[in-house]
């Protein structure tokens, strides 16, 4: 089935954790075993619409994350779903031994919503732009990860968590992003989506970067390239299948994500394909440095997160693809 | 009294056929088995912990052998009390107290910590058939049995839950997070126990990092906190049955031990905190508990005929 995505003239713009908040709502009318817990920030994450629906399955923990951590593990082994949410700096970094024991070793039913992930944080700075998430969550055993590029997706995917057994990580972001999926474009946890056929080459995305990169596409179109745009919401479990016949299909890969270069979307592509089919590969991402305050514009400009940087990546590796 | 506190009293009581309730003096000799196991299968594997699991042998069998309602038979069994070691290092205590309480055969220490078996080093949930939740990286367990606690007051349901600690443990700040949120949440169906040995694996707590005045520091917390000697069988017995009886807050037992208590070369020494005893030594302990290694590694290969194994209430439940 194909999920081909146009870009409008005008694109709405809502965000990723509103549509993880709205989803636990519906979670929560479906399902009594749904609990949501959050560590003093209902309304940053969204789960304030949660707990005024169902205060009695609602937990507010305060201030500890570790502590937070446990309690969701705890609940998962009396058989509950717990979701909880706090900023992904504290949900994979301060917790992350949490995660790894008590969680994913033990492989419980616990859902993590890390908020707040990636440059565009914004003012906050480096403390709270969590851009080293998908290199600590995919590197644990058991914990699977996605990666909404919008707000319909982020619905889907916290839906598609839920029904999911053992433990899922859920990495949002702060701003109001492109809306660039609809109500009913197809999610398959651990499935790639193809959101724009082309033959020239694969963009890889997750995130916001996937907007970018079906802008990167229409300028590519304008020189006569043909780009791939694949949406990777899924980093754990990964589509081997997908990025190994894109690589064999289009013989080049740009990676695109808001994220450290290091352990992330790259290399977890760059880990797949050179198994399968070594192409040659281009990164966009962070690039192994911590992040700053200012406008989430400016920020993703400075730090090479915009379509035109995704443009020059695809410059590069259709370079060394025509050696 | 609250009618609903009166309700969820009743249904305890209807719902503890899985608790064997086992006089003092039955789990003082259950205790002398658990010591011997202990030290076989230290002996047997020369590797693991020695003097933690021979402090909590006392009151580790009074939670197994007289407090816990549970089937073995069937870990999963839903009016189950939750029990959870958030010292994952004595294994060999947690172990034998499961092996002798008919979770699996005894033969199975004789395993412990190999490649072969599937008793880890560490609690896993993955290996072991009846351990709720993986352990070993400390200060973590209570937090767990918070949330086990909450789940139960959300569904209304009578288990209790049982979390085993460490004293070096305490200084561990996730610790004070979980206890500071079941103080909170007055979380009466909650219990902790803390083997409180005065020991850590580099030398004494209180030299370390002190954690003292203990009681005091929970009582802060909003915890009803007893203080016991953790190898005095009857006090032990009392203070299980008063933190069941405790309304509008957890209980925390303070169970005063001596590391490495029953093997008297061992007692009160830090440096069997972290090690086996090798053979000989092994063969010394195991005289000091009266018995061998040849005879006491053969009781556990042997068959499991002894009919502890059978919960209380038998083939009624």
């Amino acid at each position: 089935m194909s999920a081909a995505i146009t870009l409008p003239a005008r694109v709405e713009r809502r965000k990723t954790r509103e549509g993880f908040g709205r989803a636990l709502v519906a979670l929560g009318e479906r399902d009594p075993r749904i609990v949501v817990l959050v560590g003093d920030l209902s309304e940053s994450t969204m789960v304030n619409l949660f707990a005024e629906r169902f205060p009695e399955r609602f937990i507010e923990v305060g201030i500890a994350e570790q502590n937070m951590t446990g309690i969701a593990a705890g609940l998962a082994a009396a058989g509950k779903i717990p979701f909880f949410a706090t900023y992904g700096a504290f949900a994979s970094c301060r917790a992350a031994d949490q995660l790894r024991v008590t969680v994913a070793y033990t492989n419980l039913n616990v859902k993590i919503g890390g908020a707040h992930g990636g440059i565009s944080v914004g003012q906050d700075g480096a403390t709270h732009q969590a851009m080293e998430e998908i290199a600590i969550v995919r590197s644990i055993p058991n914990l699977q990860m996605v990666v909404p590029c919008d707000y319909w997706e982020a619905y889907r995917a916290t839906i598609a968590a839920a029904a999911r057994p053992g433990p899922v990580y859920i990495r949002f972001g702060r701003e109001d992003v492109p809306v660039v999926t609809a109500e009913d474009t197809p999610f398959t946890f651990g499935r790639g989506e193809v959101f724009a056929e082309g033959h020239d080459l694969t963009v890889v995305a997750c995130g916001v970067m996937v907007y970018e990169a079906l802008r990167a596409r229409e300028a590519l179109l304008e020189r006569g390239v043909a780009a791939r745009v694949v949406d990777l919401h899924t980093l754990k479990p990964l589509d081997t299948g997908l990025l190994e016949r894109c690589a064999r299909e289009t013989g080049a890969i740009v990676t695109a994500e808001e994220h450290q270069v290091n352990g992330g979307l790259g290399g977890a592509v760059a880990e797949a394909i050179v198994r399968s089919h070594p192409v040659p590969m281009e990164f966009v991402a962070v690039m192994d440095r911590f992040g700053r305050s200012g406008r989430p514009d400016e920020l993703m400009d400075a730090f090479g997160l915009r379509a035109k940087d995704i443009v020059a990546a695809a410059g590069r590796v259709l370079e060394r693809k025509r050696r | 009294m609250n009618p609903d506190i009166a309700r969820v009293t009743d249904a305890r009581d209807a719902h503890r056929a899985g608790r064997l309730g086992w006089p003092a003096e039955r789990l003082r000799a259950k205790a002398l088995e658990i010591r011997r196991d202990i030290i076989t299968m230290l002996v047997q594997s020369q590797s693991g912990h020695t003097g933690g699991p021979l402090s909590v042998a006392d009151f580790g069998t009074a939670l197994f052998f007289h407090e816990l309602n549970v089937d073995p038979r069937d870990p999963a069994w839903p009016e189950r009390d939750f029990w959870h070691f958030s010292i994952g290092h004595v294994t060999p205590v947690i172990y034998s107290l499961m092996a002798e309480r008919g979770y699996f055969p005894r033969r199975d220490l004789m395993q412990f910590r190999s490649f072969a078996g599937h008793l880890q080093g560490h609690p896993s949930h993955h290996d072991t058939p009846g351990i709720e939740v993986s352990s070993g990286s400390l200060g973590q367990g209570l937090s767990v049995c918070s949330g086990v606690a909450m789940a139960a007051r959300i569904d209304r349901h009578p288990r209790r839950v049982y979390c085993v600690m460490g004293d070096g443990e305490q200084q561990e700040g996730q610790v004070w997070e979980a206890a500071m949120f079941a103080g909170h949440r007055r979380l009466d169906n909650l219990c902790a126990v803390i083997d409180y040995n005065r020991k850590q694996i580099d030398g004494d707590v209180e030299e370390i990092c002190g954690i003292g005045p203990l009681a005091d520091k929970w009582r802060a917390f909003r915890w009803n906190a007893i203080e016991v000697d953790g190898h005095d069988l009857d006090a032990i017995l009392a203070a299980f049955a008063a933190a069941r009886a405790h309304r509008d807050a957890p209980t925390v037992i303070l169970a005063h031990t001596v590391m490495g208590k029953g093997v008297p070369f061992m007692e009160d020494d830090h440096r069997w905190h972290g090690k086996p005893p090798g053979p000989a030594e092994g063969e010394r302990a195991l005289r000091e508990l009266g018995t061998t290694f040849a005879e006491w590694s053969a009781r556990l290969l042997g068959a499991d005929t002894d009919p502890d194994v059978v919960p209380a209430g038998g083939g009624a439940r």
